[in-house]
């Protein structure tokens, strides 16, 4: 196990393994994704409330998620840098800010275009908005970070430290924009109160994520080899490929 | 230097240097304060004069733009020092390379951080904010502002060996900004509106014995970073 991951880490292994699993990858994403927005589209019903517009539910949810679960890999990678200074880790890392900043973007987007029909306006200053925001900030912070220096393997462990600093910073950056929020009871924007989901509309959503999560890892992988072959253009196995 | 310095000796003396260097050098270190006073001099000029919207908005605008002079200072904590080597020299010093930063934090905050302190009471009395309030805004830049210093530390120390790091810093620091802004600012909001603000200075103690402890390491961390 733990020199099958030791293996892993080296880069010619690395991108002959995901070169392999790219096109299973894209199989498996295809079909949840079919699943899911076929479950959320077609099957599920409309909301008792919302009537059909809820139903952007199943692509904002999702890219919600995935904006925080991909900030926190990339701190996690960020450890491995600082720690074993792995070069596959820093690949990782900075090939997935882009993907993470889509999806928070995505995430922004469907929400604004949600909010118009229930709350009347594209952009409330709601707690969660607010610090998606922010979160998309951070994302573009760390892709500025590694763009302005030229040296990759030092951009590699620059952004290494500030994803971690980041992701100790979210969770009070939330907390704060939350309590914020509560104290600032401008406008009021009373949100629907959040009936226990029915599985009919669950399940949807579900697979919706797990595609997007699917989504991620082939992503992941594209931009991993790419950024790999411009690391390490000048050694002997990418030669001979 | 035969002897060998104490923790405590380096640490005083590190602060002392910086001090004195920033007697030597009062205009540069004057320029974030003179920023402060101009920006919040723009606000009356551009939403019109009308003493209850700027008693309302005065706490805001005081702390936007703290947060902007102090991050247009940010620079001036490790770039001299980058620019002719001396920072190496720390970095290679015997002493915990953390305590040493928090030592030009520490003198970077006294430089640029304190002086808001001697200006803002000015500034919120032309603002036409309650007088009542005038010490919790004093108390929240007391402790506010040391934070953003050490956040702002971080930033800078990942930024300085770029040519162009000033904008990146923004972007890296201004997010990480955002909690010690939100409570500062509806502190003293509360304390304006009579409302009792302790529990919102209670979390900007909070956040800056957090980053007392925890921002020197980082910044230590991104500082052998850039140097090497």
């Amino acid at each position: 196990m733990f020199l099958w991951f030791h293996k892993l880490g080296s880069p010619p292994h690395f991108y002959r393994i995901a070169g392999k699993w790219i096109p299973w990858l894209n199989w498996i994403f295809a079909l949840l994704l079919l699943a899911g927005l076929y479950g959320g589209l077609v099957l599920a019903p409309p909301d008792y409330q919302q009537g059909e517009s809820y139903r952007i539910i199943f692509v904002h949810v999702p890219a919600a998620w995935m904006s925080l679960f991909i900030y926190v890999t990339m701190a996690v990678c960020g450890a491995i840098i600082i720690i074993w200074r792995m070069k596959l880790a820093e690949v990782v890392l900075i090939s997935s800010a882009p993907i993470g900043a889509s999806f928070t973007f995505l995430a922004l987007v469907t929400g604004s275009l949600w909010g118009k029909p229930m709350w009347g306006t594209y952009w409330v200053w709601d707690a969660r908005l607010t610090s998606e925001l922010i979160l998309l900030f951070l994302y573009l912070g760390i892709i500025g970070l590694h763009n302005a220096i030229d040296d990759k393997r030092t951009a590699g462990r620059a952004v290494a430290i500030l994803a971690l600093v980041g992701v100790v910073n979210i969770p009070i950056i939330h907390y704060s924009v939350e309590w914020w929020h509560s104290l600032h009871q401008g406008p009021t924007v009373t949100k629907f109160d959040k009936p226990s989901i029915h599985w009919s509309m669950l399940l949807p959503l579900l697979l919706m994520a797990l595609a997007f999560q699917f989504y991620y890892v082939l992503a992941l992988f594209q931009k991993c080899r790419v950024e790999l072959l411009r690391r390490e253009r000048n050694t002997r196995w990418v030669e001979e490929l | 230097m035969s002897q060998r310095l104490s923790l405590t000796q380096a640490f005083v003396f590190l602060l002392r240097r910086d001090l004195l260097l920033a007697l030597r050098n009062r205009a540069e270190y004057a320029m974030p304060l003179l920023f402060f006073v101009l920006v919040i001099t723009m606000f009356p000029l551009a939403l019109g004069a009308s003493p209850e919207l700027l008693a309302r908005i005065a706490p805001g605008i005081i702390w936007v733009a703290a947060l902007l002079a102090a991050m247009l200072s940010l620079d001036s904590i490790f770039r001299s020092d980058f620019d002719d080597g001396s920072l190496e020299q720390i970095l290679l010093s015997a002493h915990p390379v953390a305590m040493l930063v928090l030592a030009k934090v520490c003198a970077h905050w006294l430089v640029t951080g304190l002086p808001l302190l001697l200006v803002a009471p000015l500034l919120a009395e032309m603002l036409g904010m309650p007088s009542e309030a005038q010490p919790t805004l004093l108390l929240t830049i007391l402790v506010g502002t040391p934070v953003l210093s050490l956040i702002g530390a971080i930033g800078v120390a990942l930024t300085v060996g770029l040519r162009k790091g000033g904008i990146i810093l923004s972007l890296l620091v201004l997010p990480l900004y955002v909690p010690v802004l939100i409570f500062a600012a509806s502190a003293t909001e509360n304390a304006a509106t009579g409302f009792d603000p302790s529990a919102q200075i209670y979390m900007l103690m909070a956040f800056l014995l957090f980053s007392i402890s925890l921002s020197p390491w980082a910044t230590a961390a991104a500082l052998r970073m850039s140097v090497s």
